[in-house]
């Protein structure tokens, strides 16, 4: 009986994709610009440090591949181990070369210099798809929820946006809703103080939705713009934890119909394959609106996003590329696919 | 069967080649660029896998098959065995610690790893050695607090001196220990980057100071690609003596523990399995070495089957199923045990690879299938249920009547259940089927 589960779905979600228009509307730039020019390093600059430490890299790498007159089958093999070992994954490598095979097979490719132009130019076009405004100017307030899986870096993450979000003049709020995690809640604290951001938070234990609730309350009388929800870190196969996010959800949605207004994945940029299967769970979860990859400032490409993006139709919102509240930059595109392929 | 990813693609692999004597280059070709993308998929480093991919080449070829036995299934046996010997082999020694002396544990890895989660998840597995927990991350906001908090729950004593050098914290807490003849202090430090010279060269003075026993590193089980490079950047900083691998009840196939293993040389001492502290479980290479493959060997699967089965039938089952003795009525029995379990749906989502495969129209006709081979056995007498070739075409409408289906709907089932103990057969034969081993003796197999 189960014999026949393991046939493989046919879905071309390149195809899809290919139908889907290029419409990039980055609002994230906009509303975010003035946090964003005040740093000395800009996000080009931060991602191509952290991206190009690795050895090689994946442009040297690249270049290697037409110099030794190699058959096209061996250019290829190359450009694919380069691009899974950024963690873009088997299938969506597969594709990727599917789609330049025919260039270098004819010969319109003969260059690396172009190879990796048209490897860049299918990453970031993919990248560009999915962008519309962040929805953080409704009314009465916006409501953010961020939620992944344990360490990922949600919380951290929620402080970043709400620095970022407070520096163009947003009245921010935080409830910290894990109330699960030893020292979660102070931790969210300890960054409200910082930002002075309030924070609502509810006792040790405490049903995280009724957090929630409570926030969603005080955020009302306050005048606060957005709401930050913090959740616990819940592995995608915990049932029981999943369906508390779905919990945390509802309540906020008898409050406030429209609301979570942005529902954030925060997926670590060390993840493999798995984040797949975590994109996957939360998603159907929560009908996710963006997602967030942390961590770039190490040694991980985060590659496997790129097939996520695609399957999921969802935006990246933001990268995170350190420790300090500071260290978080709108997802751009371009910035990251130049980054990606950027020499050391 | 509930063997998903690798078995039942070289299922299909070489399922033409039957009736062929040994291993061959030709009829294990297919094979093997199945194992590679297995291995690929499940997060072995790229360039681990060619190497591991060419061992078994070799292992391989000229191997000969038993009678009955397919060379796919051969190669399948012979794939994890190199795995489970790549992982340190079948039967790791422990992790002990004597209890006439000190110990001193230091804890190093990526942020978000789980170093004080697993900290103190280690002060727990000894706490006859009465650990203290010593909080060195002085970076991220209320980590001291965090490590206080599991200290207590653990029943662990805690030494904490603020956000000043870590060094004078471990040896403060050293000096702390031994005041109170604590036999094991575990020492929690901030998660860092490997790339990160500062706080790589911070961990080498304190590891100067503290002059750990132990140095554990904590990898989170999901660690894709890159998990041979951090490996190997903190080894080689500061010579590591286990890796513990975190986050395990995920569903993550975990090939980057075969990167640790491979570049590290170092053992893989435990898997942590959620967030309660007595998630630690000896690590196993059999296990992991069948969940790299796909085999679905997933923990929370195996606690849902133990739920529902007690050991004794569990090994009842496996004796059958090895034994060819396997019968409808088994197969029945443990159909009701899976229904028990929850819905196919989300077991199978359980299954590493699984959840990839399949949509959701598709688990919605497994279930169906489900329902529909319950109603069939259900309807067949016991004499037929042992011995569904007395199965003849008045007994066939019968059945149909009782269970609401029809003759060709009850041979697709007998048929299928043919292929499937075949299939438990050759297994066996080929001296693979431990079920026992690969999945301590709880998972129904007859799925
Ligand atoms: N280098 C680096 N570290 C980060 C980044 N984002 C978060 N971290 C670190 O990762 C660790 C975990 O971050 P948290 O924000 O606590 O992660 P979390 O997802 O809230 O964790 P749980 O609530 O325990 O599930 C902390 O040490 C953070 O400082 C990043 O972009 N770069
Ligand atoms: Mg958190």
């Amino acid at each position: 009986m189960v014999f026949s589960l393991f046939k493989k779905k046919s879905t071309r979600l390149a195809d899809q994709i290919e139908k889907e228009s290029e419409s990039v509307s980055v609002d994230t730039q906009s509303i975010l610009n003035p946090v964003t020019e005040s740093k000395e390093e800009s996000l080009y600059d931060r991602l191509k440090r952290g991206l190009s430490r690795t050895s090689g890299g994946l442009v040297a790498s690249l270049r290697g591949v037409f110099g030794q007159g190699a058959g096209h089958e061996e250019i290829l093999e190359e450009i694919e181990a380069i691009l899974i070992q950024a963690d873009l994954g088997v299938k969506t490598t597969q594709r990727l070369l599917d789609q330049v095979r025919p260039l270098v097979e004819t010969n319109q490719i003969r260059d690396s210099t172009a190879l990796i132009e048209k490897l860049r130019e299918l990453i970031q076009k993919q990248m560009s798809l999915h962008v519309s405004p962040l929805k953080l100017n409704e009314k009465p307030f916006s409501v953010v929820l961020i939620a992944g899986i344990n360490g990922v870096g949600k919380t951290t993450t929620t402080a970043k946006i709400g620095n970022l979000l407070q520096a163009t003049g947003k009245k921010c709020m935080f409830a910290a809703c894990d109330t699960f995690r030893a020292g979660a809640v102070e931790q969210l604290g300890i960054w409200g103080e910082r930002l002075n951001i309030p924070v609502i938070t509810g006792s040790e234990g405490q049903d995280p939705a009724s957090v929630a609730f409570e926030a969603m309350k005080k955020a009302q009388k306050e005048d606060i713009d957005v709401l930050l929800i913090d959740t616990a870190g819940r592995l995608h196969t915990q049932k029981n934890l999943m369906e508390e996010l779905g919990k945390i959800q509802r309540v906020i949605q008898k409050n406030m119909p429209a609301a979570p207004h942005e529902i954030f994945l925060v997926l670590d940029s060390i993840t493999g394959q798995n984040a797949v299967h975590q994109a996957r769970m939360f998603h159907e979860m929560l009908k996710l609106t963006g997602l967030v990859m942390t961590k770039l400032d190490g040694t991980a490409k985060g590659g496997v996003v790129f097939g996520i993006q695609e399957e999921l139709g969802l935006p990246i919102r933001f990268v995170g590329v350190g420790e300090k509240f500071t260290d978080l930059q709108p997802f751009d595109p371009q910035s990251y696919s130049q980054a990606l392929f950027e020499e050391n | 069967m509930m063997f998903g990813g690798l078995s039942e693609k070289l299922q299909t692999a070489v399922s033409k080649m039957s009736g062929q004597s040994s291993l061959t280059e030709e009829n294990i070709k297919d094979a093997l660029r199945d194992v590679r993308l297995a291995l690929l998929e499940a997060d072995v480093n790229f360039l681990l896998v060619k190497e591991v991919v060419e061992q078994i080449r070799q292992k391989a070829v000229g191997v000969a098959l038993e009678k009955g036995v397919q060379p796919a299934q051969k190669l399948f046996s012979l794939v994890h065995e190199q795995l489970v010997e790549l992982l340190g082999g079948e039967q790791p020694t422990p992790f002990q610690l004597s209890s006439g002396r000190q110990h001193k544990i230091l804890m190093v890895g990526l942020q978000g790893s789980g170093k004080t989660t697993t900290a103190g998840k280690l002060a727990r597995y000894f706490k006859d050695l009465k650990p203290t927990l010593v909080a060195a991350d002085i970076y991220r906001p209320a980590a001291i607090s965090q490590l206080a908090t599991v200290a207590k729950q653990a029943g662990a004593d805690f030494y904490q001196a603020g956000q000043k050098d870590p060094v004078e914290i471990a040896r403060e807490g050293l000096a702390k220990a031994k005041e109170s003849n604590s036999r094991l202090v575990i020492l929690d430090t901030a998660g860092r980057l490997q790339i990160d010279e500062d706080l790589m060269n911070e961990l080498i003075r304190v590891k100067a100071a503290f002059e750990p026993d132990h140095i554990l590193m904590v990898l989170d089980s999901m660690t894709g690609q890159e998990a041979i490079k951090v490996a190997q950047a903190f080894d080689e900083k500061l010579n590591i003596t286990g890796v513990i691998l975190s986050k395990a009840d995920g569903d993550a196939r975990g090939g980057a523990a075969l990167s640790v293993s491979k570049v590290t040389k170092k053992p893989i001492l435990f898997l942590g399995i959620g967030e309660k502290l007595d998630g630690l479980e000896l690590f196993s290479a059999q296990r992991v070495a069948s969940r790299i493959l796909g085999m679905g060997d997933v923990v929370g699967l195996v606690e849902k089957a133990s739920e529902v089965m007690d050991e004794s039938t569990a090994k009842k089952m496996q004796r059958k199923m090895g034994s060819g003795e396997f019968n409808l009525e088994d197969f029945l029995e443990q159909m009701q045990m899976i229904k028990k379990m929850g819905p196919m749906g989300d077991l199978l989502k359980m299954i590493p690879g699984v959840g990839q495969m399949i949509g959701e129209e598709q688990l919605g006709g497994v279930e169906q299938e489900m329902k529909r081979t319950v109603a069939i056995i259900s309807s067949m007498t016991p004499h037929e249920r042992q011995d569904p070739s007395i199965l003849n075409g008045s007994r066939k409408r019968r059945v149909a009547q009782g269970s609401g289906t029809n003759a060709q709907q009850i041979n697709h089932l007998l048929r299928q259940f043919e292929q499937m103990k075949q299939a438990m057969k050759q297994m066996k034969k080929a001296g693979f089927f431990k079920p026992a081993n690969l999945l301590k003796g709880k998972l129904p197999f007859g799925m």
